[in-house]
């Protein structure tokens, strides 16, 4: 009894998750992917139909391909723009003044809201035509684009309201950057080193497993952005906001395509890995690991 | 000692107008609630030209009621029945799981780990439709469950890993000194882990409710009637079924709806930052 107990009570303890990784990971992964081979609706059931979805999906439904190019504009957008901010804002927040953690506060809020439909609303009230971002820039005598209507820069509108967000992603900058001994920078002073010169020499490569992991990170969540697009533009206008995410949830939930929804779901996924795995691979070149040189724990 | 107080006085002022540009939208998104739509379209200015003094809420009753007998007090009422078991199960489960991880060995545990761990990249896209057609099988759409159910069953492998962690910093000692006394595995996890976990606890449970409650993707293809609609949904009716929408209702309704998140975000303020700094998640 005794034996039994300490060779599979571990066991026992993860068999909830186990239980659930099997029925809503694992089977919902295999099943999507046999689905993705099938004409299915949720009324008439699976017929297998070899690599029609994906074929249809490449040569002939012009609208994939387009949201594939909406999705990568947007995270080409999203996550630089994301990442310099924050890093930005944990340098200003990295100075030893008084009242830090006020500061701190007020630029992680909006991460808080991030995803909530209120702000989707918000960004769609304040961008619309008239509304209060071009009455300030009307104010002060600039252009007032139609930042929701004009095809051009809809993504762009979006793409603000992700940026806006980059709280989560500065918390973590901040965390790497108070691990930097100070003393590498009093070494560079007196060697005379510029401000600078110690930023990109010291700082920016001493932090760069924090950009490899924030750039994952944000990257997989761009590549999958959804409520914003869909609540302000619902996809338009003309399409130019009609991300991926939109595309899959219109075949599956509206046309009920569950089979070419499924297709589309797999060459998403496969993309994913694909630029999760380059990132990593790139990673060899441009990340620094403190461990390496320390020998390894 | 003269210019680092000058230095000092730069970098308050350049905070100062940052986080001033950061919750602008806020801020503006809060008065708006005390303008009629003209002066929101019409007018640059923050403040509302005339603060209605006789009626200052009446947008958030006129939100809070509704338009049709289905009011944002439902959605509120729904919102929490969602959202408050599913960060209950959700910490219990995990907890189990993460203690399984941390402190024991069993037969292929280094796999299960690494899959557990492989799962953190597994996009919700992917497993979607299966998922729908699974829920829809079992008779739980329109019901909570598929959000409820997951839960109970230690799916997120986020706050399994962030909490494997923090188990593995705490000393063994601990654990062997209990065993000694005569606690059983279960009776250290509960008297002699958990409550040391607690820090770990509470930030898994903050981000696991801002998760769900602010739910969208799911709920809109799991929820389809408007009686048992969360926030979220309902938000998004107000704005797109009326012809004529009145924004200073939504923007109310929207202030209303993440305020419980705001509340929870200046309490608690600490422990948000700590779990994104230890495990660093999404957002």
């Amino acid at each position: 009894m005794a034996k039994l107990n300490t060779k599979y009570i571990g066991l026992l303890f993860i068999s909830p998750w186990l239980i659930g990784f099997l029925s809503f990971q694992l089977y919902p992964l295999v099943a999507s992917f046999a689905y993705s081979f099938t004409d299915y609706s949720v009324l008439r059931s699976a017929k297998f139909v070899m690599f029609d979805n994906y074929i249809r999906m490449f040569m002939i439904d012009k609208d994939f391909l387009h949201s594939l190019k909406v999705t990568f504009s947007y995270a080409l957008m999203a996550v630089p723009g994301k990442l310099i901010f924050a890093l930005i804002v944990a340098l200003l927040l990295n100075i030893k003044i008084k009242g830090m953690s006020f500061y701190r506060t007020l630029f992680y809020l909006p991460s808080i809201l991030g995803g909530s439909v209120a702000l989707s609303a918000l960004w769609r009230l304040m961008f619309m035509k008239d509304g209060i971002v071009n009455n300030m820039l009307k104010g002060v005598g600039i252009p007032t684009p139609d930042w929701l209507g004009d095809p051009h820069i809809a993504l762009f509108t979006i793409s603000s309201l992700e940026v806006w967000q980059f709280g989560s992603s500065m918390v973590l900058f901040l965390a790497a950057l108070k691990q930097i001994p100070q003393e590498l920078y009093e070494a560079a002073k007196v060697d005379g080193a510029s401000w600078g010169s110690g930023f990109f020499k010291i700082t920016i490569p001493l932090i760069t497993p924090i950009i490899f992991f924030n750039l994952i990170m944000q990257t997989l969540h761009a590549l999958q952005a959804f409520t914003s697009a869909f609540v302000i533009t619902g996809g338009g206008p003309l399409k130019s906001t009609y991300l991926v995410g939109m595309k899959l949830y219109n075949e599956g939930f509206n046309n009920f395509k569950m089979g070419y929804a499924s297709a589309i779901s797999w060459v998403l996924f496969a993309i994913i890995l694909l630029i999760t795995l380059l990132i990593f691979k790139s990673s060899d070149a441009w990340v620094h690991y403190n461990d390496k040189e320390e020998g390894a724990r | 000692m003269k210019g680092r107080a000058v230095t000092g006085w730069v970098s308050h002022a350049v905070l100062v107008f940052g986080s001033l540009v950061m919750i602008y939208p806020l801020l503006w998104m809060l008065f708006a609630t005390f303008k009629q739509n003209a002066e929101i379209f019409g007018s640059s200015n923050i403040l509302p030209e005339k603060f209605p003094f006789d009626n200052p809420f009446a947008a958030y009753k006129a939100g809070w009621n509704g338009l049709t007998e289905i009011g944002f007090s439902d959605f509120y009422w729904n919102t929490i029945v969602m959202t408050v078991p599913t960060v209950l199960f959700t910490i219990i489960s995990c907890s189990l799981v993460a203690y399984g991880f941390a402190r024991f060995s069993f037969p292929s545990k280094k796999l299960w780990f690494a899959v557990m761990l492989s799962t953190l990249m597994l996009p919700n896209a992917v497993i979607v439709i299966p998922r729908y057609l699974l829920f829809n099988k079992l008779g739980w759409l329109n019901t909570y469950l598929p959000f409820i159910v997951p839960a109970l069953f230690a799916c997120f492998p986020f706050f399994i890993f962030m909490l494997v962690q923090f188990i593995r910093g705490i000393p063994r000692e601990l654990d062997e000194s209990a065993k000694m006394d005569g606690c059983t595995a279960g009776g250290i996890l509960f008297k002699v882990l958990l409550p040391v976990m607690k820090p770990a606890l509470f930030s898994a449970g903050l981000f696991q409710f801002m998760w769900t409650w602010n739910e969208f993707f799911d709920v809109l293809i799991y929820v389809n009637s408007v009686e048992k609609y969360p926030l979220a949904l309902g938000l998004r009716i107000s704005m797109d079924t009326a012809s004529d929408v009145q924004w200073n209702v939504v923007m109310a309704m929207g202030l209303l709806s993440v305020l419980p998140l705001v509340l929870i975000f200046f309490f608690a303020q600490r422990y948000f930052v700590e779990g994104i700094a230890t495990t660093g998640l999404k957002g």
